[in-house]
């Protein structure tokens, strides 16, 4: 049962892997995202009180959601490479800092541009803004970590570290709405018992995210495959593969 | 083709419309730094094969 | 002779101090720029102890804050440039108490000091004297945990050249909940509050860090020891 997350310590099965899965994936988030923008900016109805403002959601939540579990990614990729040494899971890592750091700059524009019309301000000091803030902050410190080691593998492990310290921050960000008063919608559809928002809103809602979602794993497959091929330069398998 | 009240989102058209567009380019550069990336990784693999050849003579 | 890990603790912990007060000029640098801060803030934003009242413990803890990270650095450095790091680390004690006494030295020179400076320059900020106990305590407990994670980045860029920039980058973020926390605490004692629950959620905040931290600490620097 266990065989598969062996094969998925082997840098060249997951370049392999990654390869096939590409063009899935993007085909995948190209649908979803092409139905979520036709259903959510056309045919869904405005909304009673923002009116059609409240259509920025379809990129904003995505990415938010989005730059949240990147960092969960990273962290999760980074321990496992930390604590049973494989080092694919410092290639995971690394592919997917940069991504993050993307969506996350991403919310925050988007938050901003929307909060504009709906709270009369570009930003404001709220927990929710700051933690995500912090997190933006996080990314940047894990890559800048990485990067200043002229030891690839000691900056790994650094960073690896690092993005494993930060995790800390993702619930913060997760609950900031719950556990202070914040001018920032509370939860709506990641909550117990039914989602507050009506079919028509949600559903293309949920195609964005999971658009994003098969995005992000397709941005993530080509980054790991310069990664693993970074990290193994000097093997026998690279020759083969890029060769052809 | 598309009515103009589309366009014009109920008047928030200057926050939706850069805002779709921001999204738009943070996917495309996306796609764009990775693939530019994965080819640069591929050009130093190929170029230590290369090296590794000659070593090899 | 072997060494129980409570003894090792106090023998390093002595060290330390030794150490830092054979140099007591460097002792007082922390302390200076955290009273030199405090200071520019009146010059540059308002000199009426009025409006600075309100904006007291925000500087004060940004102040404490950049004083603790500007001290951060020589945390581990002087041992590693000199090679004493690797010894300790294999001296077989664990380098976990190594650490745990390092850090909790370093507070006591520059935290704690922080903190019996805090009262001086919260007069000068027109910080009333009943919040002094709310204020002092804040900041024991805030840079108790700023050492910590101090620690955590002080260890991952030892070896680095211009370390104490990256440094900063990496701590400031994980400090940003304290800063909200204590400077609340602190705000709230001022305008007569109760400041119970900022307090408590610090010292949580503390009790997790000092828990986790050492841990953490002790893998950044097999990292960079390696």
């Amino acid at each position: 049962m266990w065989t598969w997350f062996y094969k998925l310590a082997s840098p060249p099965y997951v370049y392999g892997v990654a390869a096939a899965l590409i063009p899935w994936l993007l085909g995948g988030a190209a649908l979803a995202m092409v139905y979520g923008l036709i259903a959510g900016l056309a045919i869904a109805p405005p909304d009673y009180q923002q009116g059609e403002a409240y259509r920025m959601i379809y990129v904003h939540v995505p990415s938010a959601v989005l730059s949240l579990t990147i960092y969960t990614v990273m962290a999760a990729a980074s321990a496992v490479a930390l604590i049973w040494r494989i080092k694919v899971g410092h290639a995971v890592s690394a592919a997917a800092a940069p991504i993050g750091a993307s969506f996350t700059l991403l919310a925050l524009v988007t938050g901003s541009l929307w909060g504009r019309p709906m709270w009369g301000t570009y930003w404001a000091w709220d927990p929710r803004l700051t933690s995500e803030l912090i997190l933006l902050f996080l990314y940047v410190g894990v890559m800048s970590l990485r990067s200043a080691f002229e030891d690839p593998s000691r900056g790994d492990r650094a960073a690896a570290l690092l993005a494993t310290v930060g995790v800390v921050n993702v619930p913060i960000v997760h609950f900031s709405v719950v556990w202070w008063n914040s001018l920032h919608q509370g939860a709506t559809i990641v909550r117990l018992g039914a989602p507050k928002m009506p079919g028509s809103m949600l559903w293309p809602l949920l195609s964005m995210w999971l658009g994003f979602m098969l995005f992000f794993a397709a941005v993530l497959c080509i980054r790991l495959q310069g990664e693993v091929l970074n990290r193994e330069r000097q093997s026998t398998w690279v020759r083969e593969a890029v060769k052809s | 083709m598309i009515s103009s009240s589309f366009w014009a989102m109920g008047g928030y058209a200057r926050y939706v419309w850069p805002c779709f567009a921001f999204a738009c380019l943070v996917l495309a550069w996306n796609l764009w730094a990775a693939r530019r990336f994965r080819v640069a990784a591929q050009l130093r693999a190929r170029r230590a094969m290369e090296m590794a050849a000659v070593e090899e003579t | 002779m072997s060494v129980g890990a409570l003894e090792a603790f106090a023998l390093v912990v002595r060290r330390e101090l030794c150490l830092s007060f054979r140099r007591p000029d460097q002792l007082l640098q922390p302390l200076v720029f955290f009273l030199i801060v405090t200071t520019l803030f009146p010059l540059g934003l308002s000199l009426q102890l009025s409006l600075l009242r309100d904006m007291a413990p925000g500087v004060l803890w940004v102040a404490a804050l950049l004083s603790s990270l500007l001290s951060l650095d020589s945390l581990f450095k002087s041992d590693a440039d000199d090679g004493t790091l690797e010894q300790l680390a294999l001296c077989g004690q664990g380098l976990t108490v190594i650490v745990v006494a390092k850090t909790f030295a370093h507070w006591l020179v520059t935290g704690a000091a922080l903190v019996l400076a805090s009262p001086v320059v919260g007069t000068a900020l027109g910080i009333p004297g009943s919040a002094f106990p709310t204020m002092m305590l804040s900041l024991g407990l805030g840079t108790l945990t700023l050492s910590w994670l101090g620690a955590i980045g002080a260890g991952l860029t030892v070896g680095l050249k211009r370390g104490n920039v990256l440094l900063s980058l990496i701590v400031l973020p994980l400090a940003m909940p304290l800063l909200i926390f204590g400077a609340g605490a602190t705000d709230r004692a001022i305008s007569g509050t109760p400041a119970a629950g900022a307090l408590y959620f610090l010292a949580a905040l503390c009790v997790f860090t000092c828990t986790l931290a050492p841990f953490a600490a002790t893998v950044a620097l097999r990292i960079t020891l390696e």
